[in-house]
């Protein structure tokens, strides 16, 4: 078969809804497409543990210790699993390590911005999560098993995440004026980032028309950007919160809430590398990544030693 | 041993209940047996998902390809009769 048929019948697999597996064939640019994608994935799921890390030892109580605990578990846990389906094109961990520090990768900007107080915890829950879980939801009915499996775990966690960061909001909310206003002033940081985790407009992405016929993503950013905003709106209004935007405003006819132009010089700014944290993100990362090399040597010399003990038996 | 490394590859199956299969996960990287099975539990049952857990190798594992499906599920294409509803009962047969 010549590669022309093979992208033909390969679009036909697509077409008919089937999952391509790893050892199927693939066009080139559909693997690359999805490694950096799901490359990336991993690695915000990573590098987004540490804004909630940064709480961990200030909770204000045990039972919001124990629950951001788990939270940042799952987050960890999102990444291996994020990882595994990357690797199944045949390029190892540690060099997708290696992009990420090189900085040829990259991880999502929002995850560039500090977390300052407590409120943060609950508007990451809510905000961030909730952005991550519209768009996840979309991503597990992606064409490509691994990557497909992977998100309907995920899914399945991010529940948990939503509704305790909500809880936090809700309850800060509903507290002191000072406590109300730590909430308020949460959603307003939070809220545009957020609402950029959906990437650029359908019209300035290259990359959906693509993506879209490969059915790596089924839906559009702006689709996405918009199911987020007509949740959240309302869940701000219900606990008695302001969404930071003069010009929001519910649309009848379209049933949809509208909002100012996003600001994308501030989008692309932080990509390039000049957000608030983007420096200490990635020192971090580094720093840890080799403080636990003589750990991973350990385990691997411990395992050799293992696998000589065994055959020694064997042999025996 | 400066090179980096990232510990062998490991597939997970898992039982979720009582007399169920072993389905799998998806995979994880350890450096042996117990790190394996200990990282395993960490990562794919953090809510009681599982009750039992299997680690293999990710090599052992022995994989068929969508280019072989053809040929190598072809031959029962034709042999419906190894279905029960091939055969016609008579008409008002009960339990059957
Ligand atoms: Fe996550
Ligand atoms: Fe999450």
């Amino acid at each position: 078969m010549t590669e022309e048929e093979k992208r033909i019948q390969f679009q036909q697999r697509i077409d008919a809804g089937e999952k391509i597996e790893p050892l199927d064939w693939m066009p080139d640019d559909y693997k690359q497409t999805l490694f950096r994608q799901i490359s990336q994935h991993a690695h915000s799921e990573i590098i987004g543990m540490q804004p909630e890390g940064n709480w961990l030892l200030r909770a204000p109580s045990l039972r919001a210790k124990k629950i951001l605990m788990a939270k940042i578990q799952d987050e960890a846990g999102h990444g291996l699993y994020l990882y595994s389906a990357a690797e199944t094109f045949g390029i190892d961990r540690s060099e997708m390590i290696a992009m990420l520090h090189s900085g040829k990768a990259k991880y999502s900007s929002i995850f560039n911005y500090p977390a300052l107080t407590w409120a943060d915890m609950g508007a990451i829950g809510w905000l961030v999560d909730g952005a991550a879980i519209v768009n996840q939801t979309m991503l597990a009915k992606c064409s490509y098993g691994p990557y497909a499996r992977a998100m309907v775990r995920i899914c399945k966690e991010e529940g948990f995440h939503q509704r305790q960061g909500y809880e936090i909001i809700a309850k800060m909310a509903s507290g002191t004026p000072a406590q109300k206003e730590m909430a308020q002033d949460a959603l307003n940081r939070w809220w545009e980032p957020s609402l950029m985790m959906f990437g650029p407009h359908d019209a300035d992405s290259p990359h959906t028309q693509n993506s879209m016929k490969w059915k790596i993503k089924v839906e559009s950013n702006d689709t996405l950007r918009q199911r987020f905003i007509d949740r959240t709106v309302e869940q701000a209004h219900h606990i008695g919160l302001t969404i930071p935007d003069k010009n929001l405003k519910y649309n009848k006819e379209t049933m949809h809430w509208e909002i100012s132009p996003i600001n994308w010089d501030e989008f692309w700014n932080v990509v390039k590398g000049n957000g608030p944290c983007n420096h200490q993100r990635l020192n971090h990362h580094k720093k840890y990544h080799q403080e636990g090399q003589w750990v991973r040597d350990c385990a691997r010399a411990f395992e050799e030693k293992q696998m000589k003990e065994s055959n020694a038996v064997k042999s025996n | 041993m400066s090179k980096d490394n990232q510990l062998s590859q490991w597939e997970v199956f898992m039982q979720t209940k009582n007399g169920g299969p072993f389905e799998h996960q998806g995979s994880l990287h350890a450096a042996d047996k117990k790190m394996a099975l200990q990282n395993a539990r960490d990562l794919y049952s953090r809510r009681k998902e599982g009750r039992s857990i299997w680690v293999v190798p990710t090599e052992c594992i022995v994989a068929s390809t969508k280019e072989m499906e053809e040929e190598f599920f072809d031959p029962a294409n034709d042999k419906i009769y190894r279905t029960p509803n091939f055969y016609k009962m008579p008409q008002g047969t009960k339990n059957l």
